[in-house]
């Protein structure tokens, strides 16, 4: 895409956050878009674009009373946010629709109105991986680890290392769910999930949303927030299944839309001053670390127990806490896009003093997708 | 077997060959014969090269511990006790979802890179899936 073409002028969570009872899923998304619009001073009939995933776009445009001459219902798991973003930026570009509205919403604790999860026995997965036992993330996402383990020499103490400084990151931020400082014994103390991950490993399950809203960056310069702009995306997709990954140690899908990212924003790894990746599990940092080019293969373990991701660090990560303490509803794509847009405003609890590049960077399904947007504060 | 508690695959046309393979007592991959490349799962066509023409080879049932979890949540269908959700890396190449069995469920007992061979675990009298265990 051109660089800094399309902005978000608007970024909101939900109300609530945690455990909302009181809300069906549909309304999550109702919050959400609410709060957005009026981050953006707009209302539904502003909007002209809409987006989201899990759940159907025509769903959420016609509860919010919106009449859209584009919509992306693109759904590959909880980076479709950022696949959203992308595809909102290319049909501003392409003059498709003026102002696009992404929402996310899932009552992922509470399952107020949310969606059954099967899965046909025909599928591929139905057939080759679930009759092996897999229920769950924590069963199927944790199965590349050990092989990674192994390659590399990284031990149980650096996974759990992970989840120990993105507590550091969630105690400084008073919406996150968990604010306790854990240790690497609390965290290979806490409750075998699927060995070698402890619960304090696995993200939470929460119930929330968030919204963007996205524009021209010519008309951006009118809105009441300060712009966030678009400087590069990237998507990609690998497979279903996470047994048919190409290599267990590295994600292609990764790899490709990092890269992607990186080419069209034109940057620097050394010009990011703000990183999201998101953690569905402890492992996933390690990887998003290394498959974007922060480390060298192997390496991105031992960056994170030197304290570089952590709090006073060179490369802030997952500042808002992550999934693994911040919030997990079940798509987290797009609660590391509105820290990326935080930290852009200059507004979010753990500011990075001076931040200017932000990257989100997206995991869907078992390794089966990505999609990274890297984001920029100042003005083309 | 009526008392199967646990998920069944149902075979697709473009499956059928495989879990026929494995109630007869042997793993079915697909070869190409423009290519060579030997590949899981199943489909009717060549995922390297995209040609049509492929065939279907019995594989040796020999492989190797690629990764692995052991499940500690409940899943009373596979019974009480954790058990190991492993992936294997077949000898022709292809790696596939498998369950580790006839071995104790346990990381000292599962050493990545171990020989395994195939065994088969029927389940009705058309189903039976294909897991491996410490190889003779």
């Amino acid at each position: 895409m051109k660089q800094k073409s399309v902005a978000v002028v608007g970024a909101a969570e939900t109300t609530q956050m945690g455990k909302i009872p009181n809300q069906s899923q549909l309304a999550l998304h109702a919050d959400a878009a609410l709060n957005a619009m009026a981050d953006a001073g707009l209302t539904a009939k502003d909007i002209d674009g809409v987006a989201t995933a899990g759940d159907s776009p025509v769903e959420t445009a016609h509860y919010l009373g919106i009449t859209p001459t584009w919509v992306d219902g693109t759904s590959v798991g909880g980076c479709s946010f950022m696949l959203h973003v992308r595809h909102a930026a290319a049909a501003i570009n392409e003059g498709l629709c003026n102002t696009v509205l992404i929402t996310h919403a899932e009552s992922g604790r509470s399952r107020v109105g949310a969606r059954r999860f099967s899965r046909d026995p025909q599928s591929q997965q139905g057939q080759f991986e679930v009759p092996y036992g897999i229920t769950n993330p924590p069963s199927m996402f944790t199965i590349p680890a050990l092989r990674y383990m192994k390659t590399y020499g990284v031990t149980e103490e650096d996974v759990a290392m992970v989840a120990v400084i993105q507590r550091e990151w969630a105690a400084k931020n008073p919406r996150a769910s968990f604010r306790d400082l854990i240790t690497v014994d609390d965290v290979l103390n806490s409750r075998m999930i699927s060995w070698p991950f402890r619960l304090l490993m696995c993200c939470l399950v929460t119930d929330g949303g968030g919204a963007l809203i996205l524009t021209s960056a010519e008309r951006a310069k009118d809105f009441p927030q300060k712009p966030v702009y678009i400087l590069g995306t990237g998507e990609s997709v690998e497979t279903p299944m996470v047994s048919q990954m190409e290599d267990f140690t590295t994600s292609k899908a990764f790899r490709v839309s990092g890269k992607k990212a990186f080419d069209e924003a034109g940057i620097k790894h050394s010009d990011v001053d703000h990183l999201m990746i998101y953690d569905a599990f402890a492992h996933l940092p390690i990887y998003g670390l290394e498959d974007l080019g922060f480390c060298e293969r192997g390496e991105g373990a031992a960056f994170i127990r030197e304290r570089n991701t952590a709090p006073g660090g060179k490369l802030p990560l997952n500042t808002n806490g992550g999934g693994l303490s911040y919030m997990h509803s079940g798509m987290y794509g797009m609660y590391a896009l509105q820290e990326s847009v935080r930290q852009m405003r200059g507004i979010a609890p753990a500011q990075v003093p001076d931040a200017k590049i932000s990257i989100a960077h997206g995991v869907g399904g078992m390794f089966a997708s990505s999609g990274t947007i890297v984001f920029s504060n100042e003005a083309p | 077997m009526a008392d199967y508690k646990r998920p069944l695959p149902q075979p697709t046309p473009e499956t059928q060959h495989f879990w026929d393979g494995c109630r007869d007592g042997e793993i079915r991959l697909q070869r190409c014969k423009t290519c060579n490349h030997t590949y899981f799962p199943p489909r009717d066509f060549c995922p390297a090269c995209s040609a049509r023409e492929v065939e279907v080879v019995k594989a040796s049932g020999k492989a190797t511990l690629y990764s692995y979890v052991i499940n500690h949540r409940p899943r009373p269908d596979f019974g009480e006790e954790p058990h190991s959700i492993a992936v294997v890396q077949l000898e022709e190449g292809p790696r596939m979802m498998t369950n580790i069995v006839d071995c104790p469920q346990t990381p000292e007992a599962l050493e990545l890179d171990m020989p395994l061979e195939v065994t088969f675990e029927k389940a009705t009298d058309e189903i039976s899936l294909p897991k491996f265990r410490p190889a003779k």
